[in-house]
Formats: C-alpha cells, structure tokens, sequence
C-alpha cells in the first residue's frame, strides 16, 4: 500500500496536487492548537483590518484575527466532514456487502430501502431537523442526520463490488474450507472494496462540508461554533462585503475551494489508479 | 409489452413506497421531538412582550389545533395522513390565511423552470462534451475544457451561487441578482415580461451550470472512453464505418443509458443544489420559500415544503425510470 | 496498368496493382506495444519480423498458442493499429492496392475497408451494436460500397443472405437476440456482402461448439469459394486448419516457424514444435500417451536472445543459443526456421536489428 501512494505522488500529477493541498488544509487545521486567541472570544484585536504582517489575513468586524479563526473553522469544519463520511460509510458498507453478497430477498429489500433514500433531497429535510431542534441543533445531531442521507449512492457501489466478488473462485473456496458469512465479508471482500471505499470518502467529505457550510450561512446551524460556513454567516451578518471587508469572506472561502479540490484530486487518481483500463491509457495506450 | 405494464406497475408501487416513507419520516422528525413546537411558537410571540395567560391558553389550543396536534398520536397520524392525501397542509402560519398548498403551487414552478432548464443545459452539454473528449483525446481543446470542468466540480452550489453573486453582483454588475422579474412589471404573456424572465434567470441558471456541467463531463468522458474499448466500435471502425456515425450511434448511444440512469439517481441533489441556490439569489421557489417559512416559524409551511420537495423528485424519478427501458433494447422488463 | 476484371479503379479508392499479383504481401514486418508506465519503458515484441505471402483465391492458416501474436499480427495486417501498439519496420502490401497499406491516406483507408478487405473475428458475442437492429449494421458497414438505392441495396442484401443459407428476419433482430452460432453467421454475411477481395478471420470458431463450429466453418468455405477471396485464418485449433486452410504457417513468440502446404505440415513437419503441436492431436485408435512440452511460452517483453523456441526445444544447439534461425525454403512450397531441419538454414540477418527502445525489464 505504501510503494502504491509512493507511485502515485511520484508519476501521478493529480495525486500529487490533491496531496499537497489537503496537506496545507491540514497544517492549517493543526495551527490551530496553537493559536493566541481562543476560539470564541471577540474583540480580541482592532477591527477591520486589511491583510499585514502583522495580521496575514486581516482582521474582521468581531474583532478577531481571520487568519486564528480560520484555523479553527477549518478544523472543525474538516472534522465534521470526516465525521459524517465515517458514519455514512460504515452504513454503506453495512447495506452495500450485505446486500450484494447475500442477495435474494435481503438484496431486493435493502435495494428498494436504498432506492428510497437516494431520492430524498437532503437540504429541505435537513432544515425540517432544523426547524424542529432550533437551539438544540447540536454537531453531533446534525452529522448523524446528514450520515443517514449520505450513504445511498455509496452503497450501491459496494454493492456491485460485492456482487461481482461474491462470484469469483476465491469466495467458493473460502465458503467449503468453512468460513462464516462474516468472516468471508471481513477478511476475503474487504481489501477489495477498501479502495473504493478511500475515493468514495473523499468525495463524502467534500459533499458533507459543502452542505454544512450551505446550512451555516444561512444561520441554521450553532453559530457560535468557528467553521467556514458561520464565518460567512458572520461576515454576511455584518454585511462585509458592501462594508469592504472582502478578506472576511475571501479567505474562508478560498482556503474551503482549495479542500474541495484538493480531496477532489485525490478520489479521481485513486479512481483511476484502481480501474485497470485507465492504467492502460496511462501507460501510453489509447483504451 | 406486458412486461413493460407489470415494470410500470412495481416501479409505481416504489414510487409510493418513496413518498409514504419520506413523509413518515416528516411527520415523526416532527412529533418525536422534546421540543413543542407550540410552546416554541408562543415564546416567539411573547418574548418581547407581557401576554395575558388566557389569551396564551387560547392561542395553544388554536395552534394546537391549527398545527393538527390534538388527540393521540395515533389520531394525529390518522389525521395528518388525510390532510395530506387531499393536498392539504393546512394554513400557512407566516400568510395568513393562505393555505400552504396555494404557497407552494405559487413557488414550484419557479424551481421546476430553473431545475429543468438548468439540468437540460448541464446534462445535455456535459455529455456532449464529454463524449467528444472521450472519443477525440487528442483535441487540446477538449482538454482545457476537461481540467476546468475538474475545477469547478467538486465546488458544492452554495459556494458557486456565492462566488457567481459577488463576481455578477458587486465587480461586473451587469445583471439582476434578486427576485424572477422586475417588482413593477405586471406578469402576462408579453416580451417584456419574458426579457425580464430570462434575464432575473440567467445568474441562477448559470451557477447551476457551472457545477453540473463538470459532473456529467467527466462522467461522460470516463463511460466514453471504456466504451470505445468495446468490440463492437472496434469492428466498426475495421469496417471503415465513417467516424462521425460510430461517434453517434456507436458510442454516445450507448452511453446514454447508463447516464439517463445517473440522472435519474442524482435528481435528489440537483434538486437541493437547485434550491439552494435560489436562496442566494433570492429567486421566488421552493427554496426561499423554505428560509422564509424557517424564519417565521411557520409549521405548516415548513413540512408541507420538505413532503412537497420528496414528492417532487420522487415523481421525476419515476418518469425517468419509465422511460429507460424503452430506450434499451437489452433490458428485459418482464 | 491492367485492371482486376471486377472493380472500377478510379471509382472506389487507390489504384490496384497488377493482375495475377499476390492477395498479401507480408515483408519482414515488426510490430510491438510501447509503453512507459511510472517511469519504466517497457517492449512488447508482439510481431517481429514477419515475411510471408497469401496468393489470389487462397486460405491461408496461421497456427499457435494464445499470446504467440497471431491477434495482433491480425490487427496490424488490418491497418487497425493503435498506441500503444506501434509498426516499428516492414510493409504489408495486398494486391488490390498498388502501395504498402500502412501509406494509404485515412480517407483511402476508408475507402478499401470492407469493399477490399473485411474481418471476421472471434466470438462475434458484441461485434454488432447492441442497441440497433441487424440492418442498420448493414447500413453501416456497407451500404457506402455497394452505391445502390435503398430499395435495391436490401434486396441485395437479402439475396446474399439467401446465398448463404440466412433467412432474411434476421436483419429485424437486436444482436442480442439472437445465439452465438446465428451471429456468427451473421458477422460472416456482413463481411462477405461487398465480396472483398481480402478476408481476415480471427478465431471465428473458437467460441462455439463442435456442430455449430462445423455449419461456421461450411459457410466459410462456402462463401470464400463463391466470392473468390483470399483469406487469412487464424485460430490455435489444428483440427479447424486441417478442414480449411491450404496453406499453413506456424507462429511463434512473435515469429513464423514453418509455413508449407496443410497437407504437407501434417504429413512431414520439419520443425519440432510443428512436429509437436501435430503429434498432440489425438487419432482415432490411438491410445499412446501424450507429452506436453516443458516451460511456457516466453515473455514477449523480454524474449530470449536466438531462436525464441530454444529453451523448450528438445533438439537445441549452441547456435540457437546464438542468433535466430531464417526462414528458409528446404521443399516445394515448404519454409522452416530451424537448425535441425537441415545445415541449409543459416542465421537470419534481419531478426536480430536492434529495436527502437531498449526493453528493461518487467513492470513492478
């Protein structure tokens, strides 16, 4: 695993970018231990002022310096994403193994489940969860709800692989030397999906931040939390933009593009380091 | 053709299954709460204010009764789902007395003309492109085209509605950024309406574009590529069969199932970007209408919308699924 | 310069050659896959030095195991050449074309695809598009060659079928309606309705039983026999060669081993792997046992230096060790690229040119 992530940064330009990217995203995260200012405190510094040395990303209308504050908003915003991509992978393997291997009734039930849930629109639902929890909405109840909308798509990915898998030698020898259902699942499928898995994450990641950062601007979510989407809420609260503090909003949401791409880079090259035919074309070939 | 009527049949039946399970979720997302929506209403009302504790006994038991609260669970349920059949959500609390389906009837085709316009120009161009960049990899062009698709992709539709607002809005203002038509201009069938339509539309649409474009590219673009692999566009090319036709009935035909396919599956989010983004540009769908209702802690408003938006895409869904097989003769339906 | 009694040369496509000219000539053509995968290059020698021709009216058989590069040899022949599969050296010139193919101009390629020269390959299980009927596959493929209306073109097409025993509902049918024998036979019509001059046949009967392998092989017969073609057929089936083909050539890791008349490989092969290949075919009241022949076929990336067989040769020298053995007339008819065969076989002098790239080994 480790000689294939060596070659993938040697020779695979996208790979290498993503990697670069998420890496800076998470230096920025990790600065945040060591930040000056506490997270919630304002009024820390003067307001309103442009990028300096002495503040790099200037300072906003809440007195706090954007350049602390954004360490924090990306860390948490960034930890809320791989919460929510946890959670709804573990669902998606859950149903995806289960129903692809077992298959008959159970396939058809946890299909016509997932069928059921692939449409459902997340946002107006996830405002109805918010609408009904107001100023209970906590993180933790809003990453469940977004894990339990998040998991369709991804499932049946699985699903396929475990199919496909599910009819190869390896699984029938497995099943007459006597190994259990879930260990076959654990131990035989499990490496295979893996991969499919890591670029389905990354993509879940982009997904669940991008919707958290929709749902904070708009103020329905704990505003009092710093991640990128309250401090566009903050910044729009004071009108920063016609107030000409176009650092509070340009900073946040380039350093959120960036994670977008940068995880975005990385699930597209593991995705084609893992389809064979996209190899071929690499390798000189035109398939 | 009895397969195909039995087909419709059992996809139906899941398009029913769909929209029965998304409203129970509403209705009991709603009624397994701690919270009391009601008593939540009425400290609304009398935060700022003294309140005589008749008067707020009589407004509970109103509220009660508007928001269908009264009874057992199981009565409320009960008549909840009568409601519902009959399209009534009860009166919206924000306008009152308007009903809450009249609210909704008035936004939803302002989603639905961004949604499909929106979606016919993504899907449309990004297969189109994608395809001929699947077939002619060596075209510079297309690959310009295919690493800025891959920029925009990933950006999630609030921050590209965002980005479009400021770029649009405050540096180049060259465009409406709020509202679906002039505020003084009379709806009717006349040019000036329509001009102004089109033009209060474009910012939106274009949002919308520029994220769903990239998606279907470089969807399109990799289903391409693994289909000009397959044996049946290189025999026809042995056969001297002219490009152009192998490109279209070869190549992109095939890919359209599997991609009518991912339409169908990725309905759910185009449509919650569609709303969103009309949040942003304050464009008079379901989505504003959403925040609104939000705001003025309106119930009804609130539910009706989020059973409407599943029901919505629920029923596109369905349409496009019981279109598919028509288009592929392989699929046996019996 | 005299015209072939059939086609119209200033009509369709380049100038044909001479009458009485060869269907195919072959001259020490090389072709292999280049890659460069994560920073190794890497050389398939898929088809390395191949001289060989077909004469007018005749089918010839290429015979050998799977990943010997008859497959390729094919596709290259056909001009079907993509990266990474690139022709390093030689010509391949057929008689219906005054220049070697791999000259022609694309819209000149075009032109000769199908009228000139057709393809049958194997399996046939995805060959038609899957999501039109048979006819437009004839639309598609023919329709530009044969300059009739539409009227007329399908009642031309229907008559060929007829010809060859098809009824004509069959142009109605999604490919995948119909068996894998019927689309065989189908994919046999299709390329036989222009009535090329050139037939090349990749393993069409590979992937079919016996009886339905004995109908394919009738039809094929049948039709090269009607339309005059010369064909190029290849499979790894020595049974099918002895039915079909009237000449026979060899193939090897890339090379052509022995080439002589069928009945002739049979009766008298000089080359030890021929003499084996032969001698594994079960005979009626035979019940010797049979051996197989130690090793495997060697890896094309990285072929052993002399004759490519040497390592499996139970009859190997010092000087196969050396330099790859030319292929040389020792009877009528009858070419061999062995030492043993006989002192007349000297090293080759075009087998050994250095490639374009150095090969370095396997991927990791």
């Amino acid at each position: 695993m480790l000689r294939i992530l060596k070659d993938l940064l040697r020779y695979n330009r996208e790979f290498a970018l993503g990697a670069f990217l998420v890496l800076l995203i998470v230096a920025m995260s990790l600065a945040s231990f060591f930040s000056p200012y506490p997270s919630g405190m304002q009024y820390v510094v003067p307001f309103d002022m442009p990028p300096s040395w002495t503040y790099p990303f200037g300072t906003n209308s809440r007195g706090q310096d954007v350049f602390w504050q954004l360490t924090f908003a990306i860390r948490n915003s960034l930890l809320f994403g791989i919460t929510v991509a946890f959670l709804s992978r573990v669902l998606a393997l859950a149903v995806g193994l289960i129903s692809g291997y077992i298959g008959g009734m159970v396939d058809r039930i946890l299909m016509s489940i997932n069928d059921t849930f692939v449409v459902f629109p997340p946002f107006p639902i996830l405002v109805l969860v918010y609408f009904i929890f107001k100023d209970h909405m906590s993180w933790a109840l809003l990453a469940v709800a977004m894990a339990s909308l998040g998991w369709p798509y991804d499932a049946r990915l699985i699903r396929s692989v475990a199919l496909s898998l599910r009819t190869r030698e390896f699984t029938t020898q497995s099943l007459f030397s006597g190994m259990s259902t879930r260990q076959i699942l654990v131990e035989e499928h499990l490496p295979y999906v893996l991969p499919i898995v890591f670029a389905t994450t990354m993509n879940n990641i982009n997904w669940s931040i991008g919707l958290e950062v929709t749902l904070s601007v708009i103020g329905f979510t704990n505003i009092e939390t710093p991640t990128i989407g309250t401090m566009i809420y903050w910044a729009n609260q004071h009108t920063a933009l016609v107030a000409g503090v176009w650092w509070w909003i340009a900073f946040p949401v380039g350093l959120v593009i960036m994670t977008f791409i940068g995880l975005y880079l990385l699930s597209v090259s593991m995705n084609e380091y893992i389809d064979p035919r996209s190899r071929l074309s690499r390798m000189g070939g035109t398939a | 053709m009895a397969g195909y009527a039995l087909y419709v049949l059992r996809r139906f039946g899941q398009f029913l299954l769909v929209v029965f399970v998304g409203i129970n979720i509403a209705f009991f997302v709603t009624h397994a709460t701690p919270i009391d929506p009601i008593t939540s209403a009425i400290a609304a009302a009398t935060r700022f204010s003294q309140a005589d504790p008749q008067a707020v006994q009589m407004t509970r038991v109103a509220l009660r009764e508007l928001y269908g609260l009264q009874g057992s669970l199981w009565e409320q349920y009960v008549a909840f789902w009568m409601r519902v059949a009959r399209a009534d959500f009860g009166p919206a609390l924000s306008a009152f007395p308007t009903p809450v389906s009249t609210l909704i009837w008035r936004a939803l085709p302002w989603t639905f003309g961004l949604l499909s316009v929106a979606t016919l120009i993504a899907w449309g161009l990004g297969n189109l492109l994608g395809g001929l960049a699947g077939y002619y990899r060596r075209n510079v062009m297309l690959k310009v085209f295919g690493v800025v698709a891959s920029g925009l992709q990933p950006i999630p539709n609030y921050v590209m509605a965002f980005v479009v607002l400021v770029l649009f809005g405050y540096v180049w203002p060259i465009l409406p950024i709020t509202g679906s038509a002039q505020i003084n201009l009379a709806q009717g069938w006349t040019f000036a309406y329509f001009h102004s339509v089109f033009q209060h539309a474009l910012l939106p649409v274009l949002s919308l574009v520029l994220v769903g474009t990239g998606a279907w590219f470089i969807g399109m673009r990799a289903l391409v590529s693994n289909i000009v692999t397959e044996d049946y566009v290189t025999y026809a090319e042995l056969g001297g069969v002219d490009h152009r036709r192998i490109l279209l009935s070869y190549v992109m035909r095939n890919a359209l199932m599997p991609q009518v396919t991912g339409l169908a599956l990725s309905l759910g989010l185009i449509f919650n970007g569609a709303v969103i983004t009309e949040v942003v540009f304050g464009y008079p769908g379901l989505g504003n209408l959403l925040i609104r209702a939000v705001y003025a802690g309106d119930y009804s408003l609130v539910i009706g919308i989020a059973s409407m938006s599943i029901i919505a895409v629920a029923f596109a869904a369905l349409v496009i699924d019981l279109i598919l097989p028509l288009l592929d003769p392989r699929v046996r339906v019996a | 310069m005299p015209q072939s009694g059939r086609d119209n040369a200033s009509a369709d496509g380049p100038r044909p050659a001479a009458e009485g000219a060869l269907a195919l000539a072959v001259d020490n053509l090389r072709a292999y896959y280049l890659m460069h995968y994560f920073g190794v290059e890497r050389e398939v020698r898929a088809v390395d030095d191949i001289s060989l021709v077909v004469r007018r009216n005749e089918i010839y058989g290429i015979a050998g195991e799977s990943s010997c590069g008859k497959t390729t040899f094919l596709k290259t022949i056909a001009a079907a050449v993509r990266p990474p599969l690139t022709v390093i050296g030689g010509s391949a010139r057929y008689g219906f074309v005054d220049r070697d193919i791999y000259a022609l101009s694309p819209a000149e390629l075009s032109a000769i695809r199908w009228r000139r020269l057709s393809y049958i390959t194997q399996g046939s299980m995805n060959v038609l598009n899957p999501v039109r009927r048979v006819r437009q596959s004839f639309v598609d493929f023919a329709f530009r060659h044969m300059k009739l209306n539409r009227r007329a073109f399908f009642a031309a097409v229907e008559q060929h079928l007829q010809r060859l025993r098809l009824t004509a509902n069959v142009l109605d049918a999604y490919p995948h309606e119909l068996s894998g024998g019927m689309k065989q036979r189908v994919t046999i019509a299709l390329a036989t309705i222009c009535h090329p001059d050139f037939i090349i046949a990749d393993e069409p009967t590979t992937a079919l039983d016996v009886i339905v392998q004995k109908d394919v092989l009738a039809m094929i017969r049948d039709a090269q026999q009607q339309f005059g073609s010369s064909m190029l057929f290849v499979t790894h089936d020595m049974t099918v060669h002895a039915n079909i083909a009237d000449r026979l050539g060899i193939m090897y890791a890339g090379r052509l081993l022995e080439e002589a008349p069928t009945i002739e490989i049979f009766k008298n092969p000089m080359h030890p792997y021929t003499a084996h290949l032969v001698a594994s075919l079960p005979r009626i009241g035979e019940q010797s046992r049979k051996e197989s022949l130690s090793g495997a076929p060697p890896n094309l990336a990285d072929p052993p230096k002399g004759c490519r067989f040497h390592p499996r040769c139970p009859l190997a020298m010092d000087v196969c060790r050396e330099a790859s053995p030319a292929l040389t007339t020792l009877a009528p008819g009858h070419r061999v690229a062995c030492y043993s065969a006989s002192p007349l076989v000297k090293p080759s002098a075009t087998a050994e040119r250095a490639s374009r790239a150095e090969p370095v080994g396997m991927v990791p």
